[in-house]
């Protein structure tokens, strides 16, 4: 490990930073040094006391996702003069980069995702202690009762971890949900009850069943033959 | 595993082709990738996706269920329940929404009693909606069976319907 | 068996010297003097029974034996949609439309064999009341610059022969013979050429980076998922002339170094799915496609991929996933898909458009390119004129024309004696402009200064009875079903402004609503991922810019001036007008008007659904909406 000094005064443990593949960079005015083809969350979230970055669909045991946008940071490749936003746990650091987590243009981008996150998941912990973080009181729309914020960390979990792929994501747009297939995990083997899904869950929406199979979040019932399918379900287990 | 079917009625007809859906599958053996291409091919020989052709398919082509079922939720192409004898398509373009597509979606749920992505409970009509057929000059236009209506009012789609029994 | 190789084998050309003999032997069959007569077969003449009118044709000259006299040709679309089916007679260019079958034998008899023009089916002016016989002289061709889309109406697009007679394949003939990789991306570079699909990124550079990138395997791709509503020229391209879409691609991988490419067609349009095949199967057979192109070593396939019906598959990175045979989600594209696209190799995609205007740019040299259009953008746009406007149908102009030209010279202006309220441009990801900016010359540039977008080429116009609050909220709906769900401030946000949207058309809105609604804005183009999320929120914003003050009708007065937002209009019956016909009655499906014949009937307003049937039937105004 390799010390690398900032301002002068304090040091942080830089990994692997030696020579050729390091990329220095900036983040809020402090200088790094990190290895080449990590992420600005990968290089930042180790280090306490620089950067600010929130996520919520990002774990560092799975590829990164980009979902959750809350991770959204400013950064600008050209030495300072224009600038952009993008999401932290996406973005590869490159030399010279500079990043801003904490500006107010920023404060205000994840204060509007936060305030749609809490309007869908009002009794969410974790989103009303960031809704607390950046001031959100009542959002502006007419509230939801879901638990789920679709990061998909738990269908990654299944997939990346695990090695299966018991629960995906399935309908699109606000209808959107985690679903086993067809919303039985009857039809194949791949549930195996470990509980990493609902352990990686960041929101608590997933509870493992007595069954040992996790009890999924429900939402919305969007389309007819999904309905159909949904009550045929509940009939087979009532 | 015993694999149960949603409509007992349809399982002759889907046993009677398991012979087509083996040859569409197998010819699609190795060929991941081409997962939708083969969906759309199933879709066009049974009007919907079966659910145990689904399964089949997922082991064949050793693709996870739960991912085939989140591909075929996803595409709007796809549907899991059987559709009518007739299928309306209703376009609603910005070039038909201007000239009153919606309306006849409106009179569709109104007169039929089904909603885009419904069928009558006789099994006459199935209804789905299209975002655009490039036929802008014609709107607002409906599509039955595969023939373009064009210049059609909520008036004109009931004479265009009575036809299709 | 052995008789089909020999006669693949036959058609394939080895060189390109062969294709230039092929080409001349297909020219010298031809007689220029003899009748040809093109019939429309795109989509929409279809609709209009224009295969019926090529069935009475073929009828008519089989029963005449004028077989070796007249050659009839089902061509791909022409452009002029709203008076289709259109037949063009040539060599002279006699221009009929609204062909039916039983005006087959009179064509044949007056027409091709008498060298008489028949009055009723010519196209009369609008304005000046004229008859125009000849094609070029109709204003809706006269004033385009049909570069790209000119030999559409020429061509019979399910025969290669036509394609090579009119030059088709020359370009791919220059490039193979003499022009170096390199020298074909420069070209492209200095064309100036701009992506057709949507953002405007310049083609050529995009074809460099994924030239540069170092790959054993790169991708060509032609993105023909064309999901604007209200935009189909890029259908009518692959419909009329899937050659020059190929011929692009063709190019275009051999300046990268790709050897296999795919073209993403949607499943809506099998007409396009069709040709595209056709095209193909006889580039293939021709050698023109597959190993050895021409003799020169270069291998370069093309599979057609259907869309499954998501209009984020647009989006290219969501378009390469689908294509892996996934869900269309898109990515981020902080490493660019040049570099790293399809099964993370490097790939280029382009629009048809974009594709098509390779051949052209090779053919006549970037420096003729570069003269047509504006300093920022050049070459000729295709766009699809759609709504309320008199010329319904696809024009191809040369960039920088006004939106006044496009809408009033070429569309022949609005219907009906309405006034024009706004055009829309950029499908979804676009925005409404009005009447005071109509002379904005057209480009990629000014249309984002306008807060719209040149997008795929869509412009919807709209009369004075549109109401923009509905237009802002027909898009957000259609993105709120289009949206793939994977981020929150696409998924959550667009669902919010649906909320507020369908608030305000019902008279529940309230003027805090308009600042949230830009907040949201801000959110979306700050913070989401794709393309179709950063821009979902320009039809609300470009409606809230320009046309603010019906916002604030709808909420302060509860009125929708335009009479479209249903919760806000009511119908009555005006006893002064009312006939007593009965119409109205029976046409109401509530039963909310009552009425004798010959009695002024009454509409009960607690029946009435506001379904606006009455309105559509009655013959003399009675009927009142407000």
């Amino acid at each position: 490990m390799a010390k690398v000094w900032i301002d002068g005064e304090t040091s942080i443990e830089v990994e692997d930073a030696d020579g050729v593949n390091a990329f220095n960079f900036t983040v809020d005015d402090k200088q790094i040094i990190v290895s080449a083809g990590q992420t600005i969350l990968e290089a930042v979230q180790r280090r306490n006391g620089i950067g600010n970055i929130p996520a919520l669909c990002h774990h560092p045991a799975v590829k990164p996702y980009g979902a959750c946008r809350i991770c959204t940071v400013e950064v600008s490749e050209d030495g300072g003069s224009k600038f952009k936003f993008v999401a932290a746990c996406l973005y590869p650091v490159k030399e010279g980069l500079i990043v801003r987590t904490n500006t107010e243009r920023i404060r205000q981008l994840r204060k509007g995702i936060i305030e749609l996150m809490l309007a869908r998941c009002p009794n969410v912990k974790r989103i009303q202690e960031l809704a607390e973080e950046y001031s959100v009181d009542k959002p502006r729309f007419v509230l939801g009762d879901q638990d789920c914020i679709l990061c998909g960390l738990c269908v990654r979990a299944c997939q990346e971890i695990i090695g299966k792929s018991a629960i995906s994501l399935v309908n699109r747009g606000i209808y959107r949900e985690v679903a086993a297939p067809f919303y039985a995990y009857e039809l194949t083997e791949e549930c195996i009850g470990c509980g990493d899904c609902a352990f990686v869950c960041p929101t608590g929406a997933i509870e493992m069943g007595d069954d040992s199979k996790p009890v999924l979040p429900k939402v919305k019932i969007p389309y007819a033959e999904v309905e159909a399918l949904m009550k045929k379900e509940t009939a087979a287990t009532s | 595993m015993e694999l149960t079917l949603d409509f007992p009625k349809v399982k002759a007809i889907v046993e009677s082709y398991t012979e087509k859906v083996d040859s569409l599958i197998d010819s699609y053996a190795g060929n991941k990738e081409q997962l939708i291409s083969l969906l759309q091919d199933i879709q066009a020989e049974f009007n919907y996706l079966p659910q145990d052709v689904l399964v089949k398919i997922s082991q064949k082509l050793d693709i996870p269920l739960s991912q085939v079922f989140s591909v075929v939720t996803f595409f709007r192409a796809f549907t899991l329940k059987p559709r009518g004898r007739h299928l309306v398509t209703v376009c609603l373009g910005t070039a038909c929404h201007v000239k009153g597509g919606q309306r006849l979606v409106d009179k569709m749920e109104r007169d039929y009693g089904i909603k885009p992505g419904e069928t009558t409970e006789d099994m006459r009509f199935s209804l789905e909606t299209v975002n655009c057929l490039g036929c802008c000059a014609l709107g607002p236009v409906v599509v039955v069976d595969g023939k373009y209506e064009s210049k059609i009012n909520p008036d004109k789609l009931d004479r265009v319907l009575r036809g299709y029994k | 068996m052995v008789e089909q190789v020999r006669k693949l084998l036959e058609k394939r050309v080895e060189s390109t010297a062969e294709l230039e003999n092929l080409r001349q032997s297909i020219l010298d069959k031809k007689d220029s003097s003899r009748t040809c007569i093109s019939v429309c077969g795109g989509t929409a003449c279809r609709a209009s029974g224009a295969e019926a009118v090529v069935d009475a044709f073929v009828d008519e000259i089989e029963r005449r034996e004028l077989q070796i006299q007249v050659e009839l040709k089902e061509t791909g679309c022409h452009g002029f949609c709203e008076r289709g089916p259109l037949v063009v007679i040539q060599p002279k260019r006699i221009f009929y439309q609204q062909v039916k079958p039983e005006d087959i034998p009179e064509i044949i008899a007056e027409t091709v064999l008498g060298g008489k023009v028949i009055e009723r089916l010519l196209y009369v002016d609008p304005v000046t009341s004229q008859k125009i016989i000849y094609e070029p002289d109709v204003p809706f061709y006269k004033k385009q610059t049909r570069t790209i889309f000119g030999a559409n109406g020429e061509i019979d697009p399910t025969n290669i022969e036509d394609y090579i007679a009119s030059g088709g394949y020359s370009a791919l003939s220059k490039v193979l013979v003499g022009i170096k990789p390199q020298e074909i991306v420069d070209e492209i570079k200095k064309s100036g050429l701009r992506g057709r699909g949507g953002g405007g990124f310049p083609t050529g550079r995009k074809w460099q980076s994924c030239r540069d990138a170092k790959a054993d395997i790169k991708y060509v791709i032609c993105n023909a998922d064309e999901g604007d509503p209200g935009a189909y020229q890029d259908r009518s391209l692959l419909e009329g002339n899937p050659h020059s879409v190929l011929e692009g691609m063709i190019i275009g991988a051999y300046a990268i170094g790709s050897h296999q490419g795919y073209i993403y067609v949607r499943n809506e349009y099998p007409l396009a799915v069709g040709h595209a095949r056709i095209a193909i199967e006889q580039a293939m057979d021709y050698g023109l496609l597959g190993e050895n192109i021409l003799g020169s070593g270069f291998d370069f396939k093309v599979m057609i991929n259907k869309g499954g019906g998501a209009f984020v598959c647009g989006e290219s990175s969501a378009l390469m996933a689908s294509l892996e045979g996934k869900i269309g989600e898109p990515k981020a594209k902080y490493i660019h898909m040049s570099e790293k696209g399809l099964w993370d190799s490097p790939s280029l995609l382009n629009n048809v458009k974009t594709w098509a205007n390779v051949p052209l740019i090779i053919n006549k040299g970037a420096d003729w390119y570069s003269k047509i259009g504006t300093a920022g953008s050049k070459g000729t746009m295709i766009f699809s004129l759609v709504g309320n406007i008199n010329n319904t149908g696809l024009v191809e102009v040369p960039m920088g024309i006004t939106l006044r030209e496009m809408i009033f010279d070429i569309g022949g202006g609005i219907p009906n004696g309405k006034k024009f309220k706004a055009v829309q441009t950029g499908g979804p990801s676009g925005g409404c402009i009005p009447e005071q900016l109509l002379d904005t010359p057209v480009d990629f540039d000014e249309l984002t200064k306008l807060g719209s977008m040149m997008g795929s080429g869509g412009m919807i116009v709209m009369d004075e009875d549109t109401c923009m609050v509905d237009v802002a909220k027909y898009f957000i709906e259609f993105l709120k079903g289009e949206s793939c769900g994977k981020c929150t401030p696409c998924r959550e946000g667009i669902n919010r402004m649906s909320e507020i949207l369908n608030g305000i058309t019902q008279g529940k809105g309230k003027l805090e609503d308009l600042d949230t609604l830009e907040d949201l804005a801000g959110i979306l183009n700050a913070g989401a991922l794709c393309a179709l999320g950063q821009t979902a929120a320009n039809p609300v914003l470009s409606t809230l810019r320009y046309f603010r003050d019906e916002y604030i009708a709808h909420i302060e007065q509860k009125k929708c001036a335009a009479g479209v937002c249903r919760e806000l209009i009511r119908y009555s019956i005006d006893p002064e007008k009312c006939q007593g016909c009965l119409r109205c009655l029976r046409a109401c499906p509530t039963g909310a008007i009552t009425g004798e014949k010959r009695e002024v009937h009454t509409l009960n307003q607690g029946l009435c659904i506001k379904c606006g049937a009455c309105y559509d039937v009655c013959k003399f105004n009675a009927v009142i909406r407000q």
